[in-house]
């Protein structure tokens, strides 16, 4: 498996501060990858690091295998949608689609144009008048239209009120699906990530909790509801992610040796029912989180 | 990245060159009637002088001076703290090289804050030479006015010529240095505003005087040369050299040593004329003489070319900071 992005031990303080440390991470290519980690995990500084915005304190990083920020051709590999999907509030639509295509040398004005067009956004029109769903448009399209190997999407749609959000997303898979493109796309939201991603990436706290294909880690997951969980002796073959303590039964996610097929997994206390992606973020998440947030 | 730059700077240019075009329309329209004024009149020029130009000799000589500080506040200082506020920093550097970027922005601003500043410096400079002229012939007998300071003078040097283009190629490019290392528009305008009086004190007080080295001249004290007396006896007098710049004096003894006036030397011009004369008179049998350092009018081209110089090194220092404080922003 090829990887897009490549770090190791990577770090980055800030004064005193780390935002990242310790990051040890492969993301494969080809793969619509969902980044999803509580605030504060290091998601944008992360991905920042990968395209070049800031450089690593401590560690490597190698994206599409080259040194993020190295130079126009390393820029040019990498498509960056920032947080709050910036533009410049005084250019029109149009003058964002001529600033591409001055500053990129792989830039298609076509594909750009056609964006444009297919989603309604009126090329003289200011980016300051633009919603901030339009705006967020115009900015995935400035990142596709470089034709980038790689496409980062910071909290895109964070900002986004839902109905906004969703056209987004729909863009987002259509404009992805049969394209030679791999994806980063961060969230805290399982739900946004769950519509576009086939690969999953669960990050707190700078370390990696579990990544997969997402189809792989649902097989592989299950959620026991039994009254009084032991994580410790749990039947042989399963093993537990958290155990949520609510009321008369116990219910914990867990993982399977083998993927979890019907019958395959050896009988026991309790029951064994499919497990939401959300559920399972989730139970990953709360594994290095404080009781309190485990109970939330 | 050009074509970006000047996307953004077009309306800021529009208006700026726009004011400069009005003054400069202004300065071509009265021009013409002040040289023919010059040429008809002699010795009483100045006082011929209409109260309108007057008043536009000073206005547009402020203007020269305010120029490079302008440029550089309104132009520079918020360059990059305008995209760092509004985070299209992170737009622009993922498509073009940070050092690109910049280069485009200081090039293309740079070379429009010293078009500026120069149209105007040569606006200026062509309408006011019938009057600068007059005062640099007449220094020492001028009327009372506004129209006193040679062109060679600290106020007015930094108002004529081409000194202008360096001072507002510095200044920009010091503006954007500054919005690069403080990050916030407003503290960034204040320390340029205070770098701008510093380095404009600093070059006229500490640098200007010892481009070329200064000349000396021993003046005998007289009535007609006579400025003022201090208090404490220290006195200053004008020197038989139109036009120049005076940047020290001192009273000095028949040995040549630096002292200061007999008590005396106060109630000289106080008496009538004939006691004055004498008084004058016995000052000067005494030995007593006022040694003058100056630069000549001559060297104002001299001095022009290499305080433009100075600044164009110093702007090349400062473009050089920058890049490179750039590269390192927020990383």
């Amino acid at each position: 498996m090829s990887t897009v992005l490549h770090a190791r031990g990577l770090g980055k303080r800030y004064r005193r501060r780390w935002a990242l440390s310790d990051c040890t991470l492969d993301i494969p290519a080809g793969r619509v990858v969902g980044l999803v980690g509580p605030n504060g995990a290091g998601k944008t500084t992360l991905l920042s690091l990968a395209a070049g915005l800031l450089r690593p304190t401590a560690g490597t990083i190698e994206v599409c295998g080259g040194r993020p920020g190295s130079g126009r051709d390393q820029l040019g590999r990498v498509g960056f949608v920032a947080q709050d999907t910036p533009a410049y509030a005084s250019l029109t639509v149009a003058d964002h689609l001529r600033l591409g295509d001055r500053l990129s040398r792989s830039w298609d004005s076509q594909l750009a144009r056609d964006r444009i067009r297919r989603l309604g956004l009126p090329p003289g029109q200011r980016a300051g008048n633009l919603s901030g769903g339009q705006r967020a448009q115009l900015a995935l399209t400035l990142a596709i239209a470089k034709r980038p190997e790689l496409l980062i999407l910071d909290e895109p749609v964070a900002s986004l009120d839902p109905l906004a959000r969703d056209a987004f997303l729909r863009d987002l898979r259509d404009t992805v699906a049969g394209q030679q493109l791999s994806v980063v796309h961060s969230s805290h939201l399982v739900s946004d990530l769950e519509r576009v991603c086939d690969y999953l990436i669960v990050l707190v706290a700078s370390r990696v909790q579990v990544a997969g294909e997402v189809t792989g880690l649902l097989a592989r997951h299950r959620l026991l509801t039994a009254p009084g969980i032991d994580p410790a002796a749990l039947p042989a073959g399963l093993h537990a992610v958290s155990v949520r303590h609510s009321g008369p039964q116990d219910t914990a996610v867990v993982r399977c040796d083998a993927p979890a097929g019907p019958g395959s997994v050896p009988a026991g206390p309790g029951a064994l029912s499919p497990v939401g992606l959300e559920d399972l973020v989730l139970a990953y998440m709360s594994q290095s989180a404080p009781a309190l947030e485990v109970a939330r | 990245m050009i074509w970006l730059t000047w996307r953004q700077f077009r309306t800021q240019a529009a208006v700026t060159f726009g004011v400069i075009a009005v003054l400069a329309a202004v300065l071509a329209a009265t021009g013409p009637q002040l040289a023919h004024l010059s040429a008809g009149s002699s010795n009483d020029f100045l006082s011929r002088v209409s109260s309108a130009d007057r008043s536009l000799w000073v206005i547009a000589s402020l203007a020269v001076l305010a120029a490079p500080a302008l440029t550089g506040l309104f132009w520079g200082a918020p360059l990059i703290t305008r995209e760092l506020d509004a985070g299209t920093y992170r737009l622009a550097w993922t498509q073009t090289t940070r050092t690109r970027w910049l280069a485009a922005k200081l090039g293309l601003l740079g070379l429009a804050a010293m078009a500026a500043a120069g149209l105007l410096s040569l606006a200026v400079t062509w309408w006011a030479r019938p009057i600068d002229a007059a005062i640099a012939v007449h220094q020492g007998i001028l009327p009372p006015g506004l129209l006193v300071f040679p062109r060679l003078s600290p106020e007015m040097f930094a108002a004529r010529g081409i000194v202008p283009l360096g001072y507002a190629a510095f200044f920009f490019v010091l503006g954007v240095t500054i919005g690069v290392i403080v990050r916030r528009t407003l503290p960034a305008m204040a320390l340029l505003l205070a770098a701008f009086a510093v380095v404009q004190i600093g070059m006229t007080t500490f640098v200007r005087p010892r481009l070329i080295a200064p000349e000396q001249r021993t003046e005998v004290i007289s009535a007609a040369n006579l400025l003022n007396i201090n208090v404490n006896n220290s006195i200053t007098v004008v020197a038989s050299e139109p036009g120049a710049w005076v940047s020290g004096q001192h009273t000095v003894n028949a040995a040549g040593q630096a002292v200061k006036t007999p008590s005396w030397v106060l109630k000289c011009p106080a008496r009538s004329a004939a006691a004055s004369r004498a008084c004058y008179a016995r000052l000067a049998r005494l030995g007593y003489r006022q040694q003058v350092t100056f630069q000549p009018a001559s060297r104002f081209w001299p001095l022009q070319r290499d305080e433009t110089a100075i600044y164009l090194v110093l702007t090349i220092a400062a473009a050089g900071l920058c890049t490179w404080w750039t590269r390192r922003l927020l990383c």
